[in-house]
């Protein structure tokens, strides 16, 4: 389109501007999905299996049901329609029938009156389990003696990418092994949502989630409805860093709400919020780097393994990644990856902010500062060195297209400036040693450490996955001016992205008035609030749609001035709410607008390829690259910790909003904190041990250092506004930047996060490994569960 | 059993279980969601709320603990026209993301710069350890409260 508009309508595109929803929400008056309530309603429970692997022999409810209070108890049989769901294969039960797969499966549900009363129901259902031997183990897994998680196998998936030679020599090589644990998004808001059955037999589900469509899609033949009888609504959403994409209490909902004709609401407590979502993959790294005596990488190998736990729920996109990124950000010529995730009868794992992409950078940033040591580089310069830009080939064959300023990245984060030393023997505030006040040390054995990563991760989805978006636009004439309102069912989890929509429509439309509406399954689905994407996806829809928009008012005038016989002079522009022509005053817009002008458009990524046997092909569509400098104290008496300063440079292609971009930089940053210092699902045989927030640790604002962040605009062509995804680019660098400060610090190897203060202090050895794990035998790089048709008929998100 | 408490400036009662805290009351029972539940162990200070002026845990107080006392909550802080200073300037400062944390913390920065209208860093960082925020990672958070704390000086009395 040739139409190009300059429009200086205030909050558009560039500004940081508050948030759309941020008046609610500081009031206390923005509806979370724990916030809901109808009149009669009704509270789900869930009851769950304590067992990691048991068969059911039977199921008692008979004491539960006579509870006064109590409205309905369901069981496996009872649901309706496909008892089983899940993102990739429907592998994973509505409420288990014959067997569990890990401790905390969901087997019965129950509806009462209030909450206390649906729990202290749901005791006294009797469940008869004949416990089974459990596979808890992900190398274990791996033997063909193990017990079987599925009646296929242990294995999720494998993948295997070859590029270049496997046997190319290398002057200098460096071997090592890496383990990173089960870390748990910790959103504050746990999974709630309501459900209101309808009076077509159909129900209206409130939730907070990522993507409507794909719960839907999942919901409705379990349900046995047609998807129209199933309607979904976004409530408040508080947090989601991927706990939110898999179903959790969705159906549940629905099924009790259906059965008892009254509104059910359920939300999971913190420790049930522990069993109800999935968790970030824990992994065992083996990796052999070889380089030149000059520091040029020749040759890599990765050999990677993730424990996916009972249920597949996203985790053949996460060993995708896991895999594809194994070598980082760096241009290698050869380089052999075999990456496998199994299941096992520990708690599912699926989708956390950068799945996969962390555990690769844990382990290939520790080997890019293990070989500066081996070669006396400085490990700046080593990273400087190799590090990909336009046209470098990665791994898989696919050539860098976008933008791929690492160089830039890379500087610009160490050019920031250090904090300052604090002189031996001064004075400080005792709140300012690791550990705080109350210590048994003044701070005699501080040691200051410095680390750096560099790390990345695709934009959207991948692997042939047909991405796409759709959003509506309607322009009108209200009673204050025109006025834009933009119906999407991209989620806002809180990241800003409805902040963001309504800056396009308002950069795009030149009108500043733009309401977002409630995001439900009336419009066409937006895809997922996941991998970085919504931006450039939901982003492109509404550009796109307010671009047709736009058109049709300039239908409207071209018309007006067929009609008086003046043809238009020139080029028409809309420009702070007036339409010119050639420079030239036509009107404004509310003279073309006696009716509305509603526009719908989809916005497609440009197509990717699922990988081939060799692992090579064009598998994601764009990338985001991120560096990391971090400053810490510890002292080496206690083991303990401080963060002094974390400066961050990113490639962000252009910031949309400016602060919202550092604000997710700053939170990524504090998220990898955790999963490098504190944050660990301690899972012993199978049962999660700390489903708390008081065992469970988070970062508090003690914890958390002054983050510098520096943004890298440098346009990425072909994506709306040049913008890249920013949320989760953090995530993967602060943690192999904390840790390769707190060996920097020590001096010891610190091969497995999170570090724990006996790590620091020597009382726990490095963690070993006998060798690699040995890579199974499957059809190819598929995901298992494909080859046994479980796939066939069922949802297929991401290849 | 029957609890009645002045809430937000009224009497109010409300029929609860002995075992009700006193977060479930003002959410369940009262219509007064803004105080969250996310931990229900006063780690996350999500339900901080002002019990007789001094700042609690909703999650860890009984309900029954409540009766015939004084409880002020987010709500009590902005009218339809007005926000108090700490919620206009977590909104300016970038502080609020998903907002679920956020009116806890807006409880207890009002609460903190209340009691210390000038606080140092440290103190702060000391003063708000007990609320969690999943999603800034603090920095905004921070520069929030040094605005808001400027412009409640600012401001005649």
């Amino acid at each position: 389109m040739s139409i190009r508009t300059i429009p200086k309508t205030r909050g558009g595109v560039g500004e940081s501007v508050r948030r759309v929803d941020g008046i609610p929400k500081v009031k206390g008056k923005f509806a979370f999905g724990s916030d809901l309530w109808a009149d009669e309603m009704l509270w789900g429970h869930t009851l769950r299996s304590p067992h990691p692997h048991a068969r059911i022999r039977s199921i008692d409810v008979s004491s539960a049901l006579t509870t006064p209070g109590v409205h309905a108890i369901l069981l496996g049989g009872d649901v309706p329609g496909r008892k089983t769901y899940g993102l990739e294969f429907a592998d994973q039960p509505v409420l288990a029938w014959d067997r569990v797969r890990y401790a905390g499966e969901p087997v019965a549900i129950l509806a009462a009156i209030d909450p206390e009363t649906a729990r202290r129901a749901a005791a006294k259902i009797v469940v008869d389990y004949e416990v089974l031997s459990a596979v808890t183990d992900m190398e274990q897994a791996l033997r063909l003696d193990a017990p079987q998680v599925h009646d296929f196998g242990n294995v999720l998936r494998h993948m295997h990418i070859v590029h270049g030679d496997p046997g190319a020599p290398a002057d200098v090589w460096v071997e090592g092994y890496y383990e990173t644990g089960m870390q748990d998004q910790a959103m504050l808001g746990p999974e709630s949502g309501m459900a209101i059955p309808a009076d077509d037999g159909g129900v209206d589900l409130y939730v907070a989630t990522q993507w409507l469509h794909v719960d839907r899609q999942q919901i409705a033949p379990c349900l046995n409805l047609s998807f129209d009888k199933v309607r979904l609504h976004l409530a408040g959403v508080g947090g989601a860093f991927g706990a939110r994409e898999d179903v959790s209490m969705h159906i549940h909902a629905c099924l009790l709400a259906l059965r008892t004709g009254r509104p059910v609401k359920m939300a999971y407590s913190r420790e049930e919020s522990f069993y109800g979502h999935v968790h970030r993959h824990p992994s065992r790294i083996w990796m052999r780097h070889g380089a030149t005596r000059d520091g040029t990488l020749v040759n890599v190998y990765v050999r990677i393994l993730l424990d996916g736990g009972a249920y597949a729920s996203s985790s053949s996109a996460v060993i995708n990644n896991a895999s594809t990124f194994g070598a980082g950000p760096y241009d290698v010529p050869n380089v052999v990856v075999e990456g496998t995730c199994v299941y096992t009868n520990n708690p599912p794992c699926g989708a956390m902010r950068s799945f996969g992409a962390v555990q690769a950078c844990f382990g290939y940033e520790a080997q890019m500062d293990k070989l500066a040591t081996a070669l006396s580089i400085d490990p700046i310069m080593l990273r400087l060195k190799n590090a990909v830009a336009p046209g470098s080939v990665l791994p898989t064959g696919q050539v860098i297209r976008g933008v791929a300023p690492v160089r830039e990245v890379i500087e610009r984060c160490a050019a920031l400036p250090m904090p300052d030393e604090v002189p031996a023997g001064a004075h400080r505030d005792p709140l300012s040693r690791p550990g705080g006040a109350g210590n048994v040390s003044r701070g005699e054995s501080l040691r200051r450490g410095v680390g750096f990563a560099v790390g990345y991760k695709n934009i959207a989805y991948s692997g042939g996955f047909d991405d796409s978006a759709e959003a509506r636009v309607k322009l009108s004439a209200g009673p204050g001016g025109p006025a834009v309102e933009v119906s999407s069912a991209a989620c806002e989890v809180g990241q800003g992205l409805h902040t963001v929509l309504a800056q396009i429509a308002r950069t795009e439309l030149g009108v500043e008035h733009v309401v977002i509406l409630p995001p439900d399954t009336q419009v066409g689905s937006a895809g997922s609030t996941s991998a970085s994407r919504q931006t450039m996806m939901s982003g492109g829809a509404v550009q796109l749609a307010c671009a047709a928009v736009r058109e049709g008012l300039f239908e409207r005038a071209r018309r007006r001035l067929a009609s008086s016989g003046r043809m238009p002079p020139g080029e028409l522009t809309l420009e702070e709410g007036q339409i010119a022509a050639g420079g030239v005053r036509i009107g404004a817009i509310e003279e073309f607008l006696n009716d509305p002008i509603e526009r719908t458009r989809t916005y497609h990524h440009h197509p990717t390829q699922p990988l081939d046997a060799q692992g090579q092909g064009d598998v994601h569509v764009s990338f985001g690259f991120a560096a990391e400098r971090a400053v810490v104290e510890v002292d080496e008496d206690l083991g303990l910790v401080r963060v002094v300063q974390i400066a961050a440079a990113q490639d962000v292609g252009r910031a949309l909003n400016p602060q919202g971009v550092h604000g997710q930089i700053e939170g990524g940053t504090a998220q990898g904190l955790g999963f490098a210092l504190m944050e660990e699902i301690q899972v012993k045989d199978g049962l999660i041990r700390n489903a708390s927030f008081t065992d469970y640790l988070i970062p508090t604002i003690l914890d958390m250092p002054p983050v510098v962040s520096e943004l890298i605009e440098e346009p990425e062509p072909d994506v709306p506004f040049g913008a890249k995804g920013v949320g989760e680019m953090s995530t993967i660098v602060s943690t192999p930047a904390i840790v390769a400060a707190l060996r920097n610090a020590t001096g010891r190897e610190l091969n497995r996060v999170p570090v724990r203060p006996d790590d620091l202090i020597g009382l726990n050895p490095p963690v070993r490994s006998g060798g690699p794990a040995p890579v199974p035998k499957v059809p190819g790089p598929e995901p298992v569960p494909h080859y046994v048709g479980l796939s066939e008929g069922q949802q297929e998100i991401i290849p | 059993m029957l609890i009645r408490a002045k809430v937000n400036g009224g009497w109010r009662t409300a029929d609860v279980w002995p075992g009700a805290s006193l977060l479930y009351m003002l959410r369940e029972h009262l219509g007064l969601p803004g105080s969250k539940n996310a931990c229900e162990q006063g780690e996350c200070g999500s339900c901080s709320v002002w019990l007789d002026g001094e700042l609690v845990c909703s999650c860890l107080v009984l309900a029954a603990q409540a009766h015939e006392r004084e409880v002020r909550t987010v709500e009590s802080l902005s009218s339809d026209e007005h926000l108090h200073p700490v919620q206009d300037a977590f909104l300016e400062a970038g502080a609020v993301q998903c907002g679920f944390c956020t009116p806890g913390l807006i409880v207890a920065v009002a609460d903190l710069l209340q009691r210390d209208p000038h606080p140092a860093e440290a103190t702060v960082r000391e003063a708000l350890s007990g609320n969690l925020c999943r999603c800034t990672g603090y920095v905004k958070i921070l520069e929030a409260v040094f605005l808001a704390a400027r412009r409640i000086r600012e401001t005649p009395a």
